[in-house]
């Protein structure tokens, strides 16, 4: 029982915070491809509640920023006026979920520009891109995940459930792709696809070649499972009754490898968004102006930003914690499969 | 003696794969360098096709594949366009660079994750097993991108360590001992990143070995003979946890070559990842296809090493070959 618990306070974690990326535009105050040329690399914005001369106030406000005098980069901000942050605030049109149409945002303000979490080159809000960002970051790795999981699972089932010459050959060819470094296998593929395409096919060709890269793993678990799991007698009699191989994989043998393919799955999305990200950081992935969290960070291969504007360095930290989620929820499926084995065995009792 | 011949017909079979493999992929590609040639109306279409001839790219697969097989007999792994040279010396000038950094990350991962394992496991349940725990379990939750950024943040604002590149300008002019000195400043930024990245995994895995031997009956007995700790836990713990630790060594230097590719990206380190990625974006595609071969022979290479290392420390494996 306490297993249980603690798997769907791990999914319900997970699920809030892919729920807010997947919500962007509700989240996000502004549109993230919307620049303000007059304000490049403006630094994060303090939220107040006292004002210059020490008054309260219950609504939050901040002070727009202004250059400082004598300073083309240096901003400072601007004391004398107090910029209320409104709630629900309407603003720049999106479709919540990519249907809804919808204006309203959860913060905003009226009169100057909120910059929460600074700006970039172009005076885009870094917030809103970070948010925007991750819709394809997260969406990258969880198409790519399923590629390789269906390849994974194809393939495995194939080799465990025929064996003998196919099972030789498919095996060899894993321990190949298992052996090759990751990043290498990432860049051999992507070097043999074409590089100058739109955004569009872009995105499809990382999901691709993401998916492509780990289905060794998957495969090998199971066709693990498939082994064992076509000699148990369920299977046998239903066998005898004259199942057609299909039937039997779809029906008998695929459902007994569920708990391999979730736990993978849980494994696989981090190191997927992971490789998404290294691929549009490396310039080989999703192009500007849409915004992914790999594509974000190539601006610090630039020295002065390096220098100049830590606040570039923050959708790195975005994927932080999705990568404690998916890993924690990882180790609590695996000890929910270990415990039922234990189950089964009828020996130790689970707790 | 057969173990070993079994073991490098082994690694020959899979080095061969994968170039087969890189070639198939090579063919498939759209596009080669002399498309953007072609584009060029300076250059006429005799001269592209001329080139195109001249270095074979016309030639039927499997020409080009025994082509590319025999110049690597004789040292060159096929020709960069982009640099109008063979391949090889090109490769070996970056991929110095890629194992000097991986063999001393290597090295020092496992110099730190030995102690720390042994120690977290010889103090299983207690303070400083919970403390290493936390740490690696910290570490674990931060991808090697996002680390190595960090960190080389942290080096510009501090001005702790020089960043990007190998030497400092008038390298050439110091004397040995500050040559040594310059070079172990500049290396340092990467070697941490990658350190850091691989400690937490290996840390775990002596400390899972570890303390699933601590509870064998002959390790009680000997503390019983009243066999000073320390001894009792790096010489006989140790070997007796040997054989999946050097296993994970092997698959360690997989791992430390593809965090290197990044950091060396990211740290602008003139090692084989920024010249892998530039010979992508030109399409140069002989150096990629020689860069991944070379990843899979020094990783084959670490995996030897490791059989080596575990018929000398496991002498199960010593009987048992010698047996067949």
């Amino acid at each position: 029982m306490k297993q249980r618990r603690k798997l769907t306070i791990r999914l319900f974690v997970l699920a809030v915070l892919h729920g807010i990326i997947a919500a962007a535009g509700f989240f996000a105050p502004y549109d993230p491809v919307v620049q303000d040329r007059e304000r490049p690399y403006l630094p994060p914005m303090h939220i107040h509640m006292m004002d210059a001369q020490g008054h309260f106030h219950l609504r939050p406000f901040f002070h727009p920023l202004r250059l400082r005098e004598g300073s083309f980069d240096q901003y400072e901000e601007d004391t004398a006026t107090n910029v209320p942050l409104r709630f629900f605030e309407r603003g720049a049109a999106y479709r919540l979920l990519g249907v809804v149409p919808s204006r309203i945002h959860l913060f905003g303000a009226s009169g100057a520009r909120v910059y929460l979490l600074g700006s970039d080159a172009y005076g885009r809000d870094q917030l809103s891109r970070i948010l925007y960002g991750g819709q394809i970051s997260l969406l990258a790795g969880l198409l790519g995940a399923g590629v390789t999981l269906f390849l994974g699972a194809l393939i495995g089932m194939a080799a465990g459930y025929y064996g003998g010459w196919r099972d030789d050959l498919l095996m060899r060819i894993a321990e190949l792709f298992l052996a090759l470094p990751w990043l290498y296998l990432l860049f051999a593929l992507r070097a043999f696809l074409p590089l100058a395409v739109s955004p569009l096919e872009a995105f499809l060709l990382v999901v691709v070649v993401i998916g492509m890269v780990g289905w060794a793993r998957p495969a090998r678990l199971v066709r693990g499972v498939v082994l064992s799991v076509k000699e148990r007698d369920f299977v046998r009699a239903a066998r005898g009754f004259g199942a057609s191989d299909f039937y039997l994989l779809r029906r008998h043998i695929l459902p007994e490898t569920a708990s391999v393919l979730l736990t993978q799955a849980a494994i696989l999305v981090p190191q997927f968004v992971l490789a998404e990200m290294t691929l549009s950081f490396l310039g080989l992935g999703v192009p500007e102006p849409m915004s992914s969290w790999g594509n974000l960070l190539a601006t610090l291969q630039q020295y002065n930003v390096l220098v100049s504007y830590w606040w570039m360095y923050l959708p790195a930290l975005a994927i932080v914690p999705f990568f404690l989620g998916y890993l924690s929820l990882a180790s609590a499926l695996q000890e929910r499969a270990g415990a039922y084995k234990i189950e089964e065995k009828g020996s130790l009792n689970p707790s | 003696m057969r173990y070993f011949v079994r073991r490098t017909l082994h690694a020959v079979f899979l080095l061969f794969g994968v170039s087969l493999l890189t070639f198939l992929f090579s063919a498939l590609a759209p596009g080669n360098y002399f498309d953007e040639m072609r584009l060029n109306p300076q250059i006429s279409p005799e001269t592209v096709a001329a080139l195109r001839a001249q270095y074979q790219l016309d030639r039927p697969l499997p020409v080009r594949y025994a082509h590319w097989l025999n110049g690597i007999a004789h040292g060159q792994m096929g020709f960069s366009f982009a640099y109008n040279s063979p391949v090889a010396p090109l490769l070996w000038a970056r991929a110095r660079n890629t194992l000097l950094l991986t063999v001393t990350a290597t090295l020092l991962a496992w110099l730190l994750a030995l102690p720390l394992g042994v120690w977290s496991a010889a103090r299983f349940g207690r303070a400083p097993d919970h403390v290493i725990s936390w740490a690696t379990a910290t570490l674990l939750m931060i991808p090697d991108l996002v680390l190595a950024l960090g960190l080389l943040i942290i080096a510009v604002r501090t001005g702790w360590f020089p960043t990007g590149g190998l030497a400092s300008v008038g390298f050439n002019e110091l004397s040995p001992l500050h040559k040594l000195r310059d070079l172990v400043s500049h290396m340092a930024l990467p070697v941490i990143a990658l350190v850091l990245a691989a400690l937490p995994t290996l840390v775990r895995h002596v400390r899972a070995s570890i303390a699933e031997v601590l509870d064998a009956p002959f390790l009680r007995a000997a503390l019983g003979h009243g066999i000073p700790q320390r001894k009792l836990l790096y010489s006989y713990a140790l070997r007796a946890a040997a054989n999946p630790l050097i296993s994970l060594f092997g698959f360690s230097v997989g791992t430390l070559l593809s965090g290197s590719l990044l950091v060396e990206v990211v740290m602008s380190w003139p090692g084989l990842g920024p010249f892998l990625l530039e010979a992508i974006l030109a399409r140069d595609l002989y150096v990629v296809i020689g860069g991944v071969l070379l990843s899979m022979i020094f990783l084959v290479a670490g995996n030897l090493f490791a059989d080596l290392l575990l018929y000398w420390a496991d002498p199960r494996i010593r009987t048992t070959a010698s047996a067949k």
